[in-house]
């Protein structure tokens, strides 16, 4: 007889998840991902102008801030077959590769290190032992004993207060927490640098989008003007803080974030480098042009398909194409007009809510029936993981460097066999390996500006088909990117001026969505199968093996439904 | 109070942060929330003597934009340390407890600080079918009224808690409302923006720690001190807007140059917020500084002010300007005849001004 958890709110991500866990013999038996929230942002930008679409989308998410925007001028250019300027190529490049860091630092150690770190275990530790491990783990200079002796006196009257704020209730001294008390600390000390370092890099977003979160974005370029002998545009200045925070941003990584990785990759890769693999087909649209975002071939990050973990082929992916992407709606909460059986390509894609799960407040979904507000994405009808680890793997099957060393040369360190790619541990160090890889390539990308500027071209702009006046009647395109946690897809159809249809098939669709008609699992409840539960109380498993996918959940949910069935208003002001 | 906490002085003390550091950062805030110098003392004498508020965080219709701007707050040291010093009890976005022990952790301190906690909300409640969203079981009504019940004052977080933000721009599918639309009886702040301004966030946590009541808030329920000036008004580029100096199209001459973004449809005349004056992250920018229009993100329903790229039909501003407009928009004027007249009636206005030597505040309300 199998036992059901429920772990509702899954905290430590972005939005509203629940999972729901049949337990049996101290394992998952099957599992349930729902995404409990919705708003309707693709209704709204319906009738708008296409070149504020990216405003509205872009507020899909605030954590992946800036991706949706890309994404969407993107696809507005793609149908008006516009090639933007070289400069505004680098500076999104640029803006993408310091989301990259920030999301992917500020998701290994807010959201996720504290499934793998034991925060009191810390209090424990002995700062002397601490500060000699971490001297031979890494160069970065808050190494000292008395760092970390000041650290663990903070930590000490912290939880002698009695207020634990965000820490209380964890699951601490859970067996499953296996780093020594000096590896705890090590993490802790690393913990809070990290959260003061993710302001810093940020400010990238701050000089050539105005703000962050929510930087600015335009159709044709970008909207930061390039002069080096004006005051008011970006200038020397600007440009020198972008290449400082780079550089600082490079060094925190290799110097912090890595060497962490390592040590908490090295502590728990016997059990969890076998654990969490989940479905075995792998989806990336690729990103980061070095030329023309047109150009697939000069990505950084290539483009493609592996199925079944066959490393040795790399499919082609078509966004365009009828027969290849499809939404399902068999157990969302929605319904087609053709039947809840069909599936229909974005560009044809169809909103229509049908809530039928229980009403709030409530113990249980009926699994057996809908359960999210989450579509079921497929490619030629079968599942796909997208995120770091499907971009790694996809380059690794490509051959592509620098991406096939550097796993080959971890794997090694770690003494792990390719397989190992495969699980929860593999995505977790995926998201670190790209990482490095990002910080590398933000300054390559700089470098290309600057290059492009010495060469005397300053534009920002293309104002080719700026105006409405020149629009066809009809256009649609999709802008595909990398969006941190994976494969991002807006497709966008233009008539009479304005926006016909919007779609997003987003990196959190593909991943959470419920299972299809034939019970197919998406990844979530796919990874969940199989792995152990110590203590159903207190399923920490769950938790790692649902971070490693760093859930977005704001993303995977933007539909709605225009028929109000209850109306709860207690006053007007 | 059954639980004797250290005020947050004592919490400095005790994590190794001098006297100096500390009276440092109480200058800084006491700037950043427009005291005069003479308030310092006030905020020191507040942070050394009040224990930590104890604070209940809510995520519903949003995308966590304001979280995210929140661990952006800039005080060296003390932007960590204030972000310990209140005690951030639930938030599902940073905590480590998940699913039940998340529960038991809002609960708890709803039962131990009844009365006395914070109760912060970022998103909106839908209210045309509560299943539009749920957490833990439960719709967002149904939390938001638990919460509320206790609380000691809510604060809406950005545009979504404040005006329902994007998901109500229309149609508004899932009838996305304000906190304030729906919650009566308790006090409660708006603290605008999409996201607001990481250090407007922590300033007006701060005020009320100080001075323990809610600061001075406008109309709209916004807080005075951050949200009373136009960023019109505050722009660095307002000279060339009184000078007809405009941007014709993104990345000509004159964006170059750094002239006004009126015309490419800046929003700043409409809109009350602190960007041209604190600016974001750690001042480093603000969106006209980065070459973009305002796009009015503080303001109630500024999804429906569409197109972005065009000049305002009409600008709702008290002052020369708006009269300005109403010249232009009288004479039938196109845009650039518009903006033209409206130069031009600025600068008599402040001729006028300064022959009959006349302050501006007082004779242009």
């Amino acid at each position: 007889m199998s036992e059901r958890i429920v772990v509702d709110p899954l905290t430590r991500i972005e939005g509203h998840l629940r999972i729901e866990a049949d337990i049996e013999n101290g394992k998952i038996k099957d599992a349930y991902s729902s995404g409990t929230m919705v708003r309707g942002i693709e209704t709204i930008v319906k009738d708008r102008d296409p070149r504020d679409a990216w405003v509205f989308v872009g507020r899909v998410c605030g954590v992946c801030t800036s991706i949706h925007s890309l994404c969407s001028v993107r696809a507005v250019e793609n149908a008006f077959d516009i090639v933007i300027p070289p400069n505004a190529e680098m500076v999104r490049n640029i803006m993408t590769a310091v989301l990259y860091m920030h999301d992917h630092v500020v998701h290994f150690y807010q959201l996720h290190a504290l499934d793998w770190v034991d925060v009191v275990s810390a209090l424990k530790a002995d700062p002397a032992e601490a500060s000699l491990l971490a001297q031979k783990l890494s160069p970065w200079p808050k190494s000292s004993t008395g760092y970390f002796t000041a650290l663990k006196e903070r930590l000490t009257k912290f939880v002698g207060s009695g207020q634990l704020g965000i820490f209380a209730n964890g699951y601490w001294g859970h067996p499953a927490y296996k780093l020594t008390p000096e590896q705890n600390l090590i993490a802790v000390a690393h913990y809070l640098e990290a959260l003061e370092w993710q302001k810093e890099i940020v400010k990238v977003h701050a000089v050539f989008g105005g703000k962050n979160p929510h930087p600015n974005y335009l159709v044709g370029g970008m909207p930061c003007s390039i002069d080096l002998n004006e005051a008011n545009a970006i200038n020397t200045e600007r440009l020198d803080l972008v290449k400082q925070k780079l550089q600082e941003a490079k060094t925190f990584i290799d110097q912090v974030y890595i060497p962490d990785l390592l040590m908490i990759a090295n502590v728990y890769k016997d059990e969890w480098s076998k654990l969490g693999g989940g479905v075995k087909n792998y989806l990336a649209y690729g990103d980061f042009p070095m030329y023309e975002y047109g150009e697939t071939d000069n990505y950084k990050m290539p483009r493609g398909i592996v199925l079944d973990r066959d490393l040795s082929k790399v499919h082609p992916v078509d966004a365009n194409s009828p027969e290849e992407i499809k939404e399902y709606i068999y157990h969302s909460w929605y319904n087609y007009t053709q039947g809840d059986k069909a599936g229909l390509h974005p560009y044809d894609g169809e909103t229509n809510l049908n809530y039928t799960g229980p009403r709030p407040p409530y113990t249980h979904l009926n699994v057996e029936d809908k359960y999210s507000w989450i579509k079921t994405p497929r490619w030629k009808e079968e599942p796909m993981e997208v995120g770091p680890l499907a971009r790694m793997i996809v380059a690794y099957a490509a051959g592509k460097e620098p991406q096939k060393s550097l796993i080959d040369d971890t794997l090694k360190q770690l003494d792990l066999p390719a397989e190992a790619l495969f699980s929860t541990l593999g995505r977790t160090a995926a998201r670190g390996l790209e990482t490095k890889l990002t910080a590398d390539w933000a300054l390559e990308f700089y470098d290309r500006l600057i290059k492009n500027l010495e060469n005397g071209d300053s534009r920002m702009v293309n104002h080719y088909m700026w105006e409405s006046e020149a629009w066809p009647k009809h256009a649609q395109g999709v802008g595909l990117t990398e969006a941190p946690r994976g494969a991002l897809a807006h497709f966008i159809v233009i008539e009479n001026n304005k926006v016909k249809n919007y779609q997003m098939v987003v990196p959190t669709t593909w991943n959470a969505s419920p299972r299809d008609e034939i019970g197919k699992l998406s990844a979530y409840e796919s990874a969940l199968i199989g792995t152990p539960i110590h203590d159903p109380k207190q399923p920490l498993e769950i938790l790692r093996t649902i971070h490693s996918f760093d859930p977005c959940l704001a993303c995977a949910v933007h539909l709605y439904d225009e028929e109000g069935k209850y109306v709860h208003q207690m006053d007007t002001f | 109070m059954e639980h004797k906490r250290p005020s947050i002085y004592e919490e400095c003390l005790q994590k190794g942060i001098s006297r100096r550091d500390f009276l440092k950062f109480c200058t800084t805030v006491a700037a950043l929330i427009g005291l005069e110098s003479s308030g310092v003392a006030q905020v020191v004498k507040a942070l050394e003597t009040k224990p930590r508020l104890p604070v209940i965080w809510l995520h519903l219709q949003e995308c966590t934009c304001c979280s995210e701007s929140f661990i952006r707050s800039y005080h060296p040291t003390v932007g960590n340390l204030l972000f310990d010093n209140i005690s951030l009890d639930y938030t599902e976005t940073l905590m480590a407890a998940s699913g039940f022990q998340a529960e038991a952790c809002k609960e708890e301190t709803m039962k131990k600080y009844w009365g006395e906690y914070i109760l912060m909300i970022e998103g909106s409640i839908p209210t045309k079918d509560e299943a539009y969203c749920c957490v833990g079981g439960k719709s967002a009504m149904q939390i938001v009224e638990e919460c509320a019940e206790g609380a000691k004052a809510i604060i809406a977080w950005g545009n979504c808690a404040s005006a329902g933000c994007v998901q109500a721009a229309n149609p508004n599918p899932t009838g996305a409302k304000a906190i304030h639309k729906l919650i009566k009886g308790k006090p409660l702040m708006n603290v605008q923006g999409c996201p607001p301004i990481a250090d407007v966030m922590t300033g007006v946590i701060v005020y009320m720690l100080t001075y323990d009541r809610m600061p001075q808030l406008d109309a709209l329920g916004r807080p005075k001190m951050f949200y009373s000036r136009r960023v019109h008004d505050t722009c660095y580029r307002r000279a060339n807007f009184d000078a007809g100096l405009f941007v014709e199209s993104f990345d000509d001459e004159n964006a170059k140059r750094g002239y006004c973004l009126y015309k490419v449809g800046c929003k700043g005349p409409n809109t009350y917020n602190a960007c041209g004056i604190i600016k974001w992250n750690e001042s480093t920018s603000y969106p006209i500084q980065s070459g973009h229009p305002c796009l009015g993100c503080s303001e109630a329903g500024f999804w429906d002010m569409s197109p972005f790229y065009k000049r305002l039909p009409d600008v709702h501003g008290f002052g020369i300007e708006a009269t300005a407009d109403q010249i232009g928009l009288a004479v039938g004027a196109a845009t650039v005849a518009g903006i033209a007249v409206h130069a031009v009636a600025t600068n008599i206005r402040k001729k006028e001004l300064i022959d009959n030597d006349e302050p501006e505040s007082k004779s242009t309300v």
